[in-house]
């Protein structure tokens, strides 16, 4: 049997960040109390040097390593460079809340840092037991992350919900991807495609494995019916690992769905697109329904990523019924644009209950953001600009991000399916102008100054304005999405 | 430079100085900010001008055009061109935040610079919708107007001003996403353009044109407001600031009915016939049935608002009986209305910066304090009740000639309006200016000075000038309403 060394080119960036993890560990040891900032420093280094890492391997090619279970890709570098900018900001935006609450220790920058590891491999996977061991460093590290506050019985009670269920999903989606290796023989994602497309696997047993597989899938992505989770470990968690969690992971997971649902099992598409589009509508639905009934803005925000979520699916299921190759990149691409320009929103509206939260105060409740612009009209007409977009008003990107998903939908000839999309963000707009009704129209209870470092004002002032700037010149990242799915389909 | 791109400095001109204001503004001292929102907006009302004067009424073709690619993925263009049923209303409503801005002057105590900027923004906005013929750029520039209202009426409103606000934006959004439905649909059926005149060329179907007319009626039907649409806007006008109010009477009712000329006719010619008569229906629902209904109000605020929803129940009305006078009355009360009532909610502010009551039963009298005053609101009284020589009677007898022409009782129940508006409209007067002194408050009355004597009497200039001499605004509009109603009933079929 013959051994060949692998090229280890294409993961250069995963390597890297694995070696620097290792030396992070090493140095926690040894730094004493005073010198822990070195550590928080480093962590950004990495994903600095990661990145130029990821532009510089980048070949525009596709490129299959490690017998063929990893792939190198445009999609895969984008979507990296993506999460380590949001990592990055995550960072920024957490830094101070941490060091009051006394979380900032090595273990949070350690598990980011796996975390990201398992985002990279997730993302350039391209072989079931790639995804699976990707997913799994992700979600192992996001549960000890939920309960980093050890004191909090919340955050425990979070964490053990999210393991829990995280740990069936991850047995769901294993034993579905057994069965499509019963049928297939294989458990590379394009030797899959391949038997399924020369019509030699069982069909009853592929669906039957794709019912498990999908199953998964919509738990990690927190659609409807498997979103129990989300609100939960959304309030649970400390506010910055909900900024975690609600950014990064969803351009993972996007990246998990289009590899395994388009490019392995695109030949079921008829049955995935049917079940993804009851979740889609269910996850519409309920999301924005269940969000007005909340007075807790992260359990708010946690029920809008379940309905924005859903607006993402149906971006997803409309490329599989557009009628030609160029409609079909549309659609993928106004998925992809969703989950980006959702990140950017989700990353500063996290961001503003960090700003506002100090020591031993959580801005976490709506009504902690009431008169907001008496306090400070400048954050207050970002959180307003975030809230905007997010309820798909324009000049603002989500309204685009709406725009092109819609546009897609339309295109298969499931106008129904848009009515219906655009109803519930309707209902949508409500809790979303109620936050700003709070910040405008009501006077101010919290008199308190807002104390915050100025790494921070400056970046989350720059991404409530990328909002707004990104919102009338929208071109840019909606090219990317197109240009990088159109070298990597 | 600026003489290529007027329609672009209409547009960003007020929003880029809205966002200076709100730069300079300070709680501590106002001044600055309220000098700098003036200069803004009288700006904006220079830079219209030239629209006017360089404006060949000869053409019915699009002026002043200016295309540049916006997403190219989708095919949306930067672009932006008037004719002659647009240019007007660009006009008008830069001129109307000129007076806003006046109004605001002193009554506005806390957060100034923000209510002007706010003001200025709308102002620009709303000139990005009649000026856009990229359908996304006016979806875009339709819904983005609605943010700044939101927060006017939300902001520095009445006692119910938060209620008003959420059913103004709700009820306007709700609308409008139907219509963005129908964008995309033509988008893909005219194989990838969003170019508002391609759809207009673009042959339909009897079926879809009809569920296009439908979607863009919701949309349209909401922002007018037509019957029975309408209750958002007595909440609206009653909890808003005099500014507030003054926006929405004049210039964003209009957004509306300025749809149903840029979409809904000539995209779906024949469906619009084929629904007129549902149309027409509404309209004299409007006319009638409201004007009923504003015989019976106890605050003014309301009442004036229920005489717009009135008096654009005949500008629809105008519209759906296809023929030229009634199309063109339709208009000059639309331009009409604009003053007219921006002048009466004027009034009203006027009495409640001194009064801080809108109810009829708390005046009487008003006549022996402020005479001057008094003569004002009698004037725009009596424009809104169509007295000839002022510019409200204009529109409504074009219209009514329409009517009468196309069928005798919609001509007489259109009508009505002449009787009702004017009952109305004078028993308000009566009761509030006539008569004694009704309490002390009212005796102790200050009349108008100076600041308020400018906008009003700039107002009134308007009207009556309007009034007897409406040639300059019925001119500019001969040729493209023309081509419009050509094109209607020609048809796609």
């Amino acid at each position: 049997m013959n051994f060949l060394m692998p090229d280890f080119y294409p993961a250069a960036a995963e390597i890297f960040l694995l070696g620097m993890a290792c030396v992070i560990l090493l140095l926690d040891l040894v730094l004493a109390q005073n010198q822990r900032w070195i550590i928080g420093l480093l962590t950004q280094v990495t994903l600095v040097g990661c990145a130029a890492i990821t532009i510089m391997t980048a070949s525009g090619q596709v490129v299959l390593t490690f017998g063929n279970m990893f792939v190198d890709d445009l999609l895969s570098d984008f979507l990296k460079l993506l999460v380590y900018f949001s990592v990055s900001v995550m960072l920024v935006y957490s830094r101070g809340y941490l060091a009051l609450r006394g979380l900032d220790k090595g273990e949070f920058y350690l598990l980011v840092l796996f975390a990201t590891l398992g985002m990279m491999v997730m993302i350039s996977a391209s072989h079931f037991l790639t995804i699976y061991l990707g997913l799994e460093l992700l979600s192992l590290s996001l549960y000890t992350l939920v309960a980093l506050d050890r004191d909090s019985a919340r955050a425990t009670e979070a964490a053990m919900k999210y393991f829990v269920l995280g740990a069936m999903a991850s047995g769901l989606l294993l034993y579905g991807m057994s069965m499509l290796y019963g049928a297939t023989g294989t458990l590379e994602i394009g030797g899959v495609a391949q038997a399924i497309y020369h019509g030699v696997a069982n069909k009853t047993v592929l669906v039957f494995g794709l019912v498990f597989v999908v199953s998964g899938l919509a738990f990690k992505l927190g659609v409807v019916p498997f979103h129990m989770w989300i609100p939960d470990v959304y309030q649970g968690a400390p506010t910055a690992v909900t900024l975690f969690i609600g950014s990064a992971p969803k351009l993972a997971a996007f990246a998990m769905a289009l590899r395994l649902l388009v490019y392995g099992l695109f030949e079921l598409a008829e049955q995935w697109q049917l079940m993804l589009m009851i979740m889609a509508v269910l996850s519409i639905a309920l999301g924005n329904l269940a969000a007005i009934a909340q007075t807790n803005l992260k359990r708010m925000l946690a029920y809008s990523t379940i309905s924005h979520m859903g607006y993402m699916l149906l971006g997803l299921i409309s490329g599989v019924a557009a009628n030609d190759r160029h409609f079909a990149l549309n659609a993928y691409s106004s998925a992809m644009y969703y989950t980006v320009s959702y990140v950017m929103m989700s990353l500063g509206a996290f961001g503003m209950i960090l700003l506002l939260s100090r020591a031993g105060f959580e801005a976490e409740n709506l009504d902690d953001f009431k008169g907001l612009n008496q306090r400070s009209p400048w954050f207050a007409a970002m959180m307003g600009m975030l809230m905007f977009s997010m309820a798909g008003v324009p000049f603002f990107i989500g309204f685009f991000a709406k725009f092109s998903v819609l546009l897609a939908v339309v295109d298969t000839g499931q106008v129904w399916l848009a009515v219906v999309a655009v109803f519930f963000s309707l209902i949508g707009a409500f809790y979303y102008l109620r936050v700003v009704k709070l910040m405008y129209f009501d006077p101010a209870t919290d008199t308190e100054p807002i104390k915050a470092s100025l790494d921070m004002r400056l970046l989350l002032s720059a991404n409530g304005l990328a909002v707004a700037l990104f919102g009338i010149f929208p071109q840019a990242i909606m090219s990317l999405c197109t240009f990088t799915l159109l070298r990597s389909l | 430079m600026i003489a290529s791109h007027l329609l672009s400095f209409s547009i960003w001109l007020p929003i880029f100085g809205a966002l200076v204001v709100l730069a300079v503004g300070s709680d501590k001292n106002p001044a600055p900010a309220r000098v700098l929102a003036l200069l803004v907006a009288l700006a904006g009302f220079l830079v219209t001008i030239p629209l006017y004067t360089g404006f060949d009424a000869a053409k019915s073709s699009m002026q002043f055009v200016e295309a540049a690619p916006w997403i190219q993925n989708y095919n949306i263009s930067y672009l932006l061109g008037i004719d002659g049923i647009s240019v007007l209303f660009i006009l008008l409503n830069s001129f109307i935040t000129v007076v806003v801005v006046l109004a605001g002057w002193r009554v506005i105590e806390k957060r100034v610079a923000q209510y002007m900027a706010a003001f200025l923004i709308m102002s620009g906005l709303m000139n990005g919708i009649f000026a856009s013929l990229d359908a996304v750029l006016f979806y875009v520039f339709f819904e983005a107007s609605l943010i700044p209202m939101y927060i006017i009426i939300g902001a520095w409103g009445g006692p119910n001003r938060v209620y008003a606000a959420f059913k103004f934006f709700l009820y306007t959004l709700a609308g409008s996403l139907l219509m963005l439905i129908a964008l995309l649909y033509l988008f893909l059926q005219s194989g990838g353009s969003f170019n508002i005149l391609v759809w207009h060329a673009l042959p339909l179907p009897m079926n879809a044109q009809i569920l296009l007319f439908l979607a863009f009626l919701v949309a349209f039907a909401v922002k007018v407001p037509m019957w029975p649409v309408h209750t958002w806007l007595p909440d609206a006008h009653v909890e808003a600031p005099t500014g507030g109010s003054v926006v929405l009477a004049s210039i964003m009712l209009k957004l509306g009915a300025y749809g149903f000329l840029r979409f809904s006719l000539p995209i779906a010619p024949d469906a619009s016939h084929a629904l007129s008569g549902m149309m027409i229906g509404l309209s004299l629902v409007a006319v009638v049935y409201i004007g009923f209904v504003a015989l019976v109000q106890t605050d003014m605020k309301k009442l004036i608002a229920y005489s717009s929803i009135a008096h654009m129940g005949f500008v629809t009305l105008g519209f759906f009986i296809f023929n030229q006078i009634g199309m063109e009355g339709a208009l000059v009360q639309m331009i009409s209305h604009g003053f007219v009532a921006g002048a009466m909610f004027l009034c009203v502010g006027v009495m409640y910066d001194r009064m801080h009551s809108r109810l009829i039963a708390d005046y009487g009298g008003v006549v022996n304090t402020m005479p001057k005053f008094a003569a004002f609101f009698m004037l725009f009284a009596m424009a809104n009740a169509g007295l000839p020589a002022t510019s409200g009677f204009v529109g409504e007898f074009m219209v009514v000639l329409g009517a009468v022409k196309f069928n005798f009782w919609t001509g007489f129940f259109a009508a009505t309006t002449l009787i009702l508006g004017a009952a109305y409209t004078l028993w308000m007067v009566k009761r509030v200016v006539f008569g004694a002194i009704a309490n002390d408050r009212v005796a102790k009355l200050t009349d108008i000075n100076g600041r308020e004597f400018l906008f009003l009497g700039v107002m009134a200039l308007c009207v009556l000038g309007m009034g007897l001499y409406p040639f300059p605004f019925t001119d500019v509009m001969h040729a493209s309403v023309d081509h419009l109603l050509r094109h209607v009933a020609a048809g796609k079929l």
